[in-house]
């Protein structure tokens, strides 16, 4: 056992946890933030994509210990009062079916916005599609889903 | 997830030690290949000892044409440092093509090196690029680096600090990456430098990454795609499985080292 110690959405939390507690399962699962989906649990899908130090990565397949002294953030604090840019151009665009791969969208959307804008690149239709390499939605066809990211790229 | 006890290693000395105290211990990298492993039960360390935060193998260094990139750096770093990319293109083009961004960003150049998984990226750069992997204990040349499927020189208990290599006049690496799991079915890195043309295969041959010789021997003549046109690529050895037999494959080597030296230029 461990005490597994980090920064989610902005507030310190520990937790006593197993060495072998995946960060998804302790965001979830001990936390409580069911926000974060496990889909495929194999790092294929995306669901539980998450940001740790500023940087998206799949939660299913990083231990929680690894993130200990980390800052992440979920779904929960992307919001700030109001939706995050990202959340009302999914809303906007009808950018989700289901819904549950939509956490990890937004997620990666911001992620992917945020890298663009840092290099000085232009996210365009079909950039957005490569960088989606990592999320499976199997309601949409995705085509709204780009072009929700692309409406919250003019607006973060 | 198979049950583990977890060790953070603050250095390269700290995680030899932890590892050789630990009863059947092994070095965490970016997990991305080891945690699914663990998760499945094809792996069982006793120990996990996480080398992900030691900085004296991270990071990237460029002096005069010699390349230095340290073990735990990850493949979203290999992929956008400008002067990596200024001087081999080739090695920032193949790592921001392995996996999707949320993996490249965990995943590292030493954990990819050290599994050297047979449809793998890396090892083809490794190779081709003539590269030197520095371990803990050794130096040892890529050529003799990698043995065969998921088979290395290292040692138990050794492990990858850094690998450098001379960025080569001309450099270039294509893939035809499996549809659904983005592996390579055949990836081949082409380059050209002093020491001569290097052109090494992964995904295609059932013995992992290998180089070849004629098409080494076909570009030394002209550095051009159309040298390739009469090279013969042979089915066997080549991997055959439900994505592709080895005939298949085989094409595969010949059409990816075709465009490999177009991009190459």
């Amino acid at each position: 056992m461990a005490t597994v110690s980090m920064t989610v959405n902005g507030k310190v939390v520990a937790e006593v946890v197993e060495d072998r507690t995946l960060l998804v399962d302790y965001i979830r699962e001990h936390l409580r933030l069911t926000g974060t989906h496990v889909g495929c649990d194999t790092s294929q899908c995306g669901a539980c994509v998450v940001h740790v130090n500023g940087k998206a990565v799949k939660s299913c397949t990083m231990l929680a210990a690894a993130a200990d002294g980390a800052e992440v953030t979920t779904i929960e604090g992307v919001a700030n009062g109001d939706l995050h840019p990202m959340q009302k151009a999914f809303n906007d665009n009808h950018g989700l079916q289901c819904g549950f791969c939509t956490p990890g969208m937004i997620m990666s959307g911001i992620d992917m916005v945020n890298r663009y804008k840092a290099e000085g690149k232009t996210l365009d239709e079909a950039a957005i599609r490569a960088e989606l390499e990592g999320n499976i939605c199997r309601c949409t066809g995705y085509h709204n889903i780009v072009k929700s990211i692309s409406q919250a790229a003019g607006e973060m | 997830m198979q049950n583990t006890t977890y060790h953070k290693a603050s250095s390269a000395a700290d995680a030899a030690a932890k590892l050789s105290g630990a009863e059947d211990g092994a070095l965490l990298a970016g997990g991305q290949t080891l945690i699914p492993t663990m998760k499945q039960r094809l792996a069982a360390p006793s120990d996990l000892v996480d080398i992900s935060g030691v900085e004296e193998m991270r990071g990237i260094t460029v002096s005069g044409s010699t390349v230095t990139i340290g073990a735990m750096t990850t493949h979203a770093e290999v992929a956008s440092n400008a002067e990596l990319r200024s001087i081999c293109p080739g090695i920032a083009d193949l790592a921001g093509h392995i996996g999707d961004p949320a993996v490249r960003h965990r995943g590292t150049l030493g954990g990819s090196v050290a599994n050297n998984d047979p449809a793998a990226d890396y090892p083809a750069a490794m190779l081709a690029l003539g590269a030197t992997i520095k371990t803990d204990k050794r130096e040892i040349a890529a050529d003799d680096f990698f043995q065969g499927m998921f088979s290395t020189a290292l040692d138990e208990g050794e492990m990858i600090v850094s690998v450098s290599f001379e960025a080569p006049a001309k450099g270039a690496y294509a893939k035809f990456p499996n549809p659904a799991s983005r592996y390579a079915m055949c990836g081949v890195f082409v380059a050209q430098g002093a020491g001569g043309v290097r052109v090494a295969v992964t995904g295609a041959g059932d013995d992992g990454v290998f180089r070849s010789a004629d098409m080494e021997d076909a570009l030394s003549g002209s550095f051009s795609a159309e040298a390739l046109d009469n090279v013969s690529v042979s089915a066997d050895g080549m991997l055959s499985d439900i994505h592709g037999d080895a005939a298949y494959r085989a094409n595969l080597v010949k059409v990816m080292a075709k465009r490999a030296v177009a991009a190459a230029g």
